[in-house]
C-alpha cells in the first residue's frame, strides 16, 4: 500500500497563533477604512457609523448562537427518539 | 428538427438505453446526455414552443423563454458534474433513476401548460425516491416512505388546484398568477411542499441524508430549485412569498446549528438558502427575478460541491455524524478545499460565486423600500457563513482529530468537484456570463467599495462569533424534533388509538356475532319446538306466579325431548313462520 501523505499543520499551536494573530489582523484592517469612507446607505444614516455591518454580523451571529441554544433544550431528543 | 426536441426526450431516451450497455458505455452515456443536452438548450430560441392536443386540452409541452433557459443551463451542467462524481457506481438503477428524474425536472421548467407540468411534477416526486431507497438501508426506506408520501400530498394539493383553475378560467395555461382564488392558493402550496417551506420542510432533511452518497448530491439541486421556478413564474410579487422565505432562512439556520450530521445540516442550508430565493419571487420586480434565477443557478453548483465533498467524505469514511469526524484535512486536503470553496461560495463571500447572485435579490428589496426583509435577510446572510460556511468545513476537516486516515476520494469524484469548485470562483468573479442570460437586462453591480468592504466585515465578525462561541457549538449525539414530527410519532400515536378503539369494537362485534349468537341458536334449534315449550312455560310461570307443577312440566319436556317425540315437522313450521315475518317486514318497508 502506498503510504498516505499526512498534514498536520493546524495540530501546531504556534500555527494556530499565528492564525489567530493574522485574523484579528484582518478584522482591524476591514473596520478601518470605515473612517475614511464616505458609504452609501440604504435605510438609515447610522448604517455610515463607522464598522456598523461588523458589529451587525457580530451581534446577529451571537443572538442565532444564543436563540439556538435555547431552542435546542426544546427540540433537542436522543438518536433513537423515532425507533 | 433537431431545434425542437424536448431535453426530457433526450434524458429519457438515454435512461430507456442504460439497462442495455455494459458499465463502460453507461458511465459515457449518462456524460454524453448532459452534454448534449446542453447543446439542445443553447439552441433554443426563446418563444419556441411545441403544442399538443390531449382530452380536448391545447398542452404546451416545450415553452421556451430566458427564465426556464437559466433553469435548463444549470440543470444540464450540474448534471453532467454529478455523473461525472457517480462514475465509480457498478450498477444501472441509481444512473436510471437519475436520468429520468433530472429529464423530468427539465421538463418541468420547460412545459408551458399546468397539466405538462404536473405530470413532470410526479415522475420527478417518484423518481427520486429511488435514489432514496437505493442506500439499502432500514432508515433509508422508512425516509423514502415518509418522503414519496408527502410528495404525493403535495402534488395532490396540486392536483386540486389545477383542476379548480381549469374550471374557474377555462384555461391550462401557467402563467403569473393575479387573482387569490382557492385555486390558485393551492397550487401555491403544492408548489411550497416541494419548496421546503415550513411546515412542509422536515421532508427535506429527513430524505435527502439518507439517500445514497451520489443519489443526495443529485436531489439537492432539482426538486426545490423546480420549486423555485414555478414560484418565480406563477407567484411572482405575491408578498405572502416574503415571509414564506424570510421563515425559510432563518428556520434552516437554527436547525442547521443544532444539527450533527453534516450532510443534514447541509440540507437545512438548502432550505435557508431557497428562503432568500422564494422572498425574491415574493417581491416580483425584475432585478428580484434577476436576482432569484441567478442565485438558484450559482445555488445549485456550490450546494452540490457541497454535497459532493461531504458524500467525499461518507464515501471514504462510511461516517457522516460531525462527532465522529474532524481532523480530515490531514489526508483529504483537495477535498477540504473543494469544500471550503463551497463554503465560501454559499456564504456569498466576495469572489465567490453567490456574492454575485445573493445581494441581487437584496438589492431588490431594498430597492421597494422593504426594510424588515432586507434585515431579515442580512441576518440570514451572517447565520448561513456561521452555519455553512465555517461549521461545516470545521467540524468535517478540522477541529477534533478523531484519527480517521480515509484518504482522497477517486479521482472522478475529484474532477466533479474540480469542475464546480472552478465555477464557483469564475462565477464569482467574472459574473457576467449569468447576467446575459437571466430573463431581464440587469442593472446590478456586485462589486463597489462600499457594498463589498461590508460584506466583508459582516462575514469576518460572524467568523469571529463563532470561534468566541465555539464551545456552545460543540456537536452532541442528538437530533431535532421538526414537523415531520406529527406524521412520524404523531401518526404512530393515531395508528395505536384506532387500534385500540377500532379493533376493540371490532373484537366485541366477533365475540358477539360470530362467537355467541351463533352457539345459542345452534343450541336452540337442536330442539326447536321443544324449547319453544320450555322456554314458553317458564316464561309463562314468571308471569303468573304459578310454579307449583314446574318441576314435572319442565322434567316432562325434557323427557319428550330426549325421546325426540316432537314431530320433524315442527322445525320447518317455525322456519316457515320465520320467513313469513321476514317477508312482511320487507313488504311494510
Amino acid at each position: 500500500m502506498k503510504e498516505k501523505k499526512v498534514y498536520d499543520w493546524f495540530d501546531h499551536p504556534q500555527n494556530i497563533r499565528k492564525l489567530r494573530y493574522g485574523f484579528y489582523t484582518v478584522l482591524v484592517l476591514l473596520v478601518l477604512p470605515d473612517f475614511f469612507l464616505h458609504k452609501h446607505t440604504y435605510f438609515s444614516a447610522v448604517e455610515s457609523v463607522p464598522g456598523f455591518f461588523a458589529l451587525f454580523g457580530f451581534i446577529s451571529c451571537v443572538v442565532i448562537i444564543l436563540v439556538s441554544k435555547l431552542l435546542g433544550y426544546l427540540l433537542k431528543r436522543r438518536e433513537d427518539y423515532y425507533d | 428538427m433537431t431545434d425542437f426536441l424536448p431535453p426530457f426526450l433526450l434524458f429519457f431516451a438515454g435512461a430507456l438505453l442504460l439497462p442495455f450497455l455494459p458499465r463502460v458505455g453507461r458511465n459515457l452515456l449518462i456524460l454524453l446526455v448532459p452534454a448534449l443536452g446542453f447543446v439542445l438548450i443553447a439552441f433554443m430560441e426563446p418563444g419556441q414552443s411545441w403544442h399538443y392536443r390531449l382530452f380536448g386540452l391545447d398542452l404546451t409541452l416545450l415553452r421556451v423563454d430566458k427564465l426556464s433557459k437559466v433553469f435548463g443551463y444549470v440543470y444540464v451542467i450540474n448534471a453532467f458534474c454529478c455523473f461525472l462524481f457517480a462514475q465509480h457506481l457498478k450498477k444501472a438503477d441509481e444512473h436510471f433513476a437519475a436520468l429520468v428524474y433530472i429529464g423530468a425536472s427539465l421538463g418541468a421548467v420547460f412545459a408551458g401548460d399546468l397539466i405538462s407540468l404536473y405530470l413532470f411534477w410526479e415522475v420527478m416526486a417518484v423518481f427520486s425516491t429511488f435514489l432514496i431507497l437505493a442506500r439499502r438501508t432500514e432508515r433509508s426506506w422508512n425516509s423514502a416512505y415518509r418522503y414519496v408520501l408527502m410528495h404525493l400530498f403535495g402534488g395532490l394539493l396540486l392536483l386540486a388546484g389545477i383542476l379548480l383553475q381549469i374550471h374557474d378560467t377555462g384555461s391550462v395555461a401557467f402563467d403569473g398568477f393575479s387573482v387569490q382564488t382557492p385555486a390558485t392558493w393551492l397550487i401555491l402550496i403544492g408548489f411550497l411542499v416541494n419548496a421546503a417551506a415550513p411546515p412542509f420542510s422536515a421532508w427535506l432533511s429527513d430524505a435527502y441524508p439518507e439517500a445514497t452518497v451520489t443519489g443526495g448530491v443529485i436531489m439537492t439541486a432539482y426538486t426545490t430549485k423546480t420549486a423555485v421556478y414555478t414560484l418565480l413564474r406563477g407567484f411572482a410579487g405575491w408578498e405572502v412569498l416574503m415571509v414564506v422565505g424570510c421563515v425559510m432562512a432563518i428556520y434552516g439556520i437554527i436547525y442547521a446549528i443544532l444539527e450533527n450530521d453534516m450532510r443534514r445540516i447541509l440540507a437545512y442550508s438548502i432550505i435557508n438558502q431557497v428562503g432568500f430565493m422564494v422572498c425574491g419571487a415574493g417581491i416580483g420586480t425584475a432585478m428580484a427575478i434577476n436576482g432569484a434565477a441567478a442565485h438558484a443557478f450559482c445555488h445549485i453548483l456550490y450546494k452540490a460541491l457541497l454535497w459532493m465533498s461531504a458524500g467525499a467524505v461518507l464515501y471514504m469514511t462510511g461516517k457522516s455524524k460531525c462527532t465522529d469526524l474532524g481532523g480530515l484535512y490531514k489526508t483529504m486536503p483537495l477535498t477540504m478545499i473543494f469544500g471550503t470553496i463551497g463554503a465560501l461560495a454559499i456564504s456569498s463571500f466576495p469572489a465567490f460565486s453567490g456574492y454575485t447572485s445573493k445581494p441581487m435579490i437584496m438589492a431588490a428589496g431594498v430597492n421597494e423600500g422593504f426594510f424588515w426583509v432586507w434585515l431579515i435577510l442580512e441576518i440570514a446572510s451572517a447565520g448561513v457563513f456561521l452555519h455553512a460556511g465555517i461549521k461545516f468545513p470545521y467540524f468535517v476537516f478540522f477541529a477534533k482529530d478523531n484519527g480517521l486516515r480515509p484518504g482522497e476520494p477517486p479521482k472522478h469524484m475529484l474532477a466533479g468537484m474540480a469542475i464546480l469548485a472552478f465555477l464557483c470562483i469564475f462565477l464569482g468573479v467574472y459574473p457576467q456570463p449569468l447576467y446575459d442570460i437571466l430573463p431581464y437586462g440587469v442593472d446590478f453591480q456586485a462589486y463597489k467599495l462600499d457594498s463589498t468592504l461590508n460584506q466583508l466585515q459582516l462575514l469576518m465578525f460572524s467568523a469571529l462569533a463563532f470561534f468566541l462561541l465555539l464551545p456552545m457549538l460543540k456537536r452532541t449525539e442528538t437530533i431535532s424534533l421538526d414537523s415531520d414530527w406529527l406524521y412520524r410519532l404523531g401518526g404512530r400515536q393515531l395508528f395505536r388509538f384506532c387500534r385500540w378503539a377500532f379493533d376493540g369494537l371490532n373484537e366485541q362485534a366477533n365475540r358477539l356475532f360470530a362467537h355467541q349468537l351463533p352457539s345459542l341458536l345452534a343450541r336452540f334449534f337442536v330442539n326447536p319446538l321443544g324449547n319453544v315449550q320450555k322456554y314458553g312455560y317458564r316464561l309463562w310461570v314468571e308471569t303468573s306466579g304459578i310454579a307449583d307443577q314446574q318441576e314435572r312440566v319442565t322434567a316432562e319436556i325434557e323427557s319428550r325431548s330426549r325421546h325426540g317425540a316432537y314431530p320433524v315437522g315442527g322445525g320447518v313450521l317455525l322456519a316457515v313462520m320465520f320467513l313469513a315475518v321476514v317477508s312482511l317486514l320487507l313488504y311494510i318497508k
